[in-house]
């Protein structure tokens, strides 16, 4: 008899073999870890689309990226902070687009960090545009201590979580929300 | 600038600290003329709120005059403006629906975790009120930094006085919102535990919004005789007892609506109590719910519980069957400032809320820890102290 499964996005189950279909579904040859994150953002579906798909816009709120250089119209170079002011880069390439919809992105062969990942943007009605982050990531056993506890905070899901906020307070307010009250102490957050 | 930071339970400091500086372009620097100590801080100065840092600088009831403006700001220097002490955007879902005090972009990022653990979705940023709120510098200071300074502060007209209008910050939307959240109909009777700030505002925003009678209960008799002095009726919990005292004053129904605003340290040496005492010290449970617990047990069938009140944590023995047994509904929350400041401005500008009556102390901002500790043990004379950046210590403050 055939298990039904639940309406859930694999990113959530409990179970290996959903994590594993949703994985493959996202990048056939991805391994690793499969990771979800969801926010609602109040803002029109085509301009949030527009900002992401501009890559080089990406820094702004991902804060462990420092710079994104686009190589083609389909392969970036991305420089992300490492431990020890060091840095980690890989190439990255677009493997989908699908305009105001959705964009899917590998890194190549030779990557430190093998990721892959998905962000699809569909509409909230008035409540604006559902914001998907789908990745799948896998660092290699000797970097993972290091450059991927910098990398992603302690937890690629929190990471995630915290960059797609930053997007949505970019995208909403017009600016990313600080504690800070001197330009000092707003540096040392960024460093 | 001059600052009142936090460094443990109970210490509390004046340091000098780095002037606030523009960060982005929505933000203001305000120059505060004066702030309140607020009875929630003593449950930062108590040590009951977690996530706090030393050197946090505390205070999020302030108001002041506006010297630098990013360019996204609205205000204009010179202007006289209260600060409310949520920080919301203005432009996400909730404060579309004018639940401010929910708003998703007021907290930065990264501090939204703690919030978005421990409750399933973050809270909004507030001024001087732990890292779990954002972890911004609060108004206890010279100067501040405004985020959002294009839909938080509102703009004083000539001619009020900083004492009319600072309450506009917190205490005063936050009794209003207490009595909105009961559902107040024409001829209730509605009973008010703690008669703080927030719970003597709350009494007069009940007789406004058309209830009958309003009984409220404390046990300090200066606080008590202000509620009177509002046509409240009341009880001295030290003298009677309440839960008796309530139904034989109400015909044997109980209220109709009964507000909690007293909170996480409620006073009182009642067997609960007591025992929450002995769990808050080993970190059982971290609040001490006496007052909700009383307000619940004495609220009648099918009526309203508002909760104005400060909770933090989790609790234990909350009287789960009475509240659903009696069909009770509950409305509590963080104040949406914003949404009450136009309107209740217009109301003291009318004359019809007076708050100037609440302040019992005045002192300048060096002498804050001195206020601290005064206020921590004498709550029954100091209702509401209000510090002025710049005085020198120990100078008399005039009322004004």
């Amino acid at each position: 008899m055939a298990i039904m499964h639940d309406d859930a996005p694999p990113t959530t189950s409990k179970m290996k073999d959903i994590r594993d279909a949703g994985k493959e579904q996202l990048d056939p040859v991805a391994n690793g870890s499969l990771i979800g994150r969801t926010v609602t953002i109040n803002r029109p579906r085509a301009e949030l689309f527009a900002y992401w798909a501009d890559l080089i816009n990406l820094p702004t709120f991902m804060d462990n990226v420092e710079r994104i250089d686009m190589l083609s119209d389909t392969r970036s170079h991305w420089v992300v902070k490492a431990p020890a002011g060091k840095t980690v880069e890989w190439d990255a390439v677009i493997t989908d687009k699908r305009e105001g919809e959705l964009i899917a992105w590998a890194s190549t062969d030779d990557a430190d960090v093998p990721n892959s990942g998905r962000i699809e943007f569909r509409d909230a009605g008035d409540r604006g545009t559902i914001v998907t982050a789908t990745i799948a990531y896998d660092p290699p056993a000797d970097i993972i201590g290091k450059v991927v506890a910098k990398l992603f905070q302690h937890e690629p899901a929190i990471q995630a979580r915290r960059d797609l906020r930053r997007f949505k307070q970019l995208m909403e307010t017009g600016e990313i929300a600080t504690a800070a009250w001197t330009q000092k102490q707003l540096q040392e957050e960024k460093a | 600038m001059r600052a009142l930071t936090w460094h443990g339970k109970h210490d509390v400091r004046v340091d000098t600290v780095d002037d606030p500086e523009i960060l982005n372009p929505r933000d203001a620097i305000i120059k505060i003329t004066s702030t309140a100590i607020c009875g929630s801080d003593l449950h930062l100065y108590d040590g009951y709120i977690p996530t706090m840092k030393a050197g946090d600088i505390l205070g999020h009831e302030f108001m002041g005059e506006v010297v630098e403006t990013g360019p996204g700001s609205t205000l204009k220097k010179g202007q006289r403006v209260v600060v409310p002490f949520t920080i919301a955007c203005g432009s996400c879902y909730h404060c579309g629906k004018h639940q401010y005090s929910a708003c998703d972009n007021g907290n930065p990022a990264d501090n939204q975790d703690i919030g978005q653990e421990m409750y399933g979705q973050p809270m909004s940023g507030l001024f001087g009120y732990s890292h779990l709120t954002g972890g911004y510098a609060g108004g206890q200071a010279e100067y501040v930094r405004v985020p959002f300074s294009d839909v938080g502060p509102i703009v004083v007209p000539d001619g009020l006085t900083d004492e009319q209008v600072l309450f506009l910050s917190d205490i005063l939307p936050t009794g209003w919102q207490a009595a909105e959240n009961a559902d107040i109909e024409p001829g209730d009777t509605v009973a008010v535990w703690g008669c703080g700030p927030v719970g003597l505002f709350a009494v007069q925003s009940a007789f406004l919004m058309g209830a009958h009678r309003v009984i409220a209960i404390d046990h300090f008799p200066h606080r008590l005789e202000l509620a009177k002095r509002f046509g409240a009726e009341t009880i001295n919990f030290e003298e009677s007892k309440t839960y008796e005292a309530l139904m034989e004053m109400t015909g044997g129904i109980g209220p109709d609506a009964v507000i909690d605003a007293v909170g996480l340290e409620a006073h009182g040496f009642f067997v609960d109590n007591v025992v929450d005492q002995i769990k808050a010290s080993l970190f059982l449970g971290t609040d001490r719910i006496h007052s909700i617990r009383q307000a619940i047990h004495a609220c009648r069938k099918g009526g309203r519980v508002s909760m104005p009140a400060v909770y933090g944590g989790f609790v234990d023995k909350f009287p789960l069957g009475a509240f659903m047994e009696k069909g009770l509904t509950l409305k509590t929350g963080q104040t949406s400032v914003q949404h009450y400041m136009p309107a209740l401005l217009n109301a003291i500008v009318e004359g019809q809320i007076d708050t100037t009556f609440l302040i019992s102390h005045r002192m300048s901002l060096e002498d804050a820890p001195k206020g601290y500790k005064m206020f921590h043990d004498n709550q029954n004379e100091v209702t509401k102290i209000v510090l002025k950046p710049g005085a020198a210590a120990d100078a008399a403050i005039p009322a004004g």
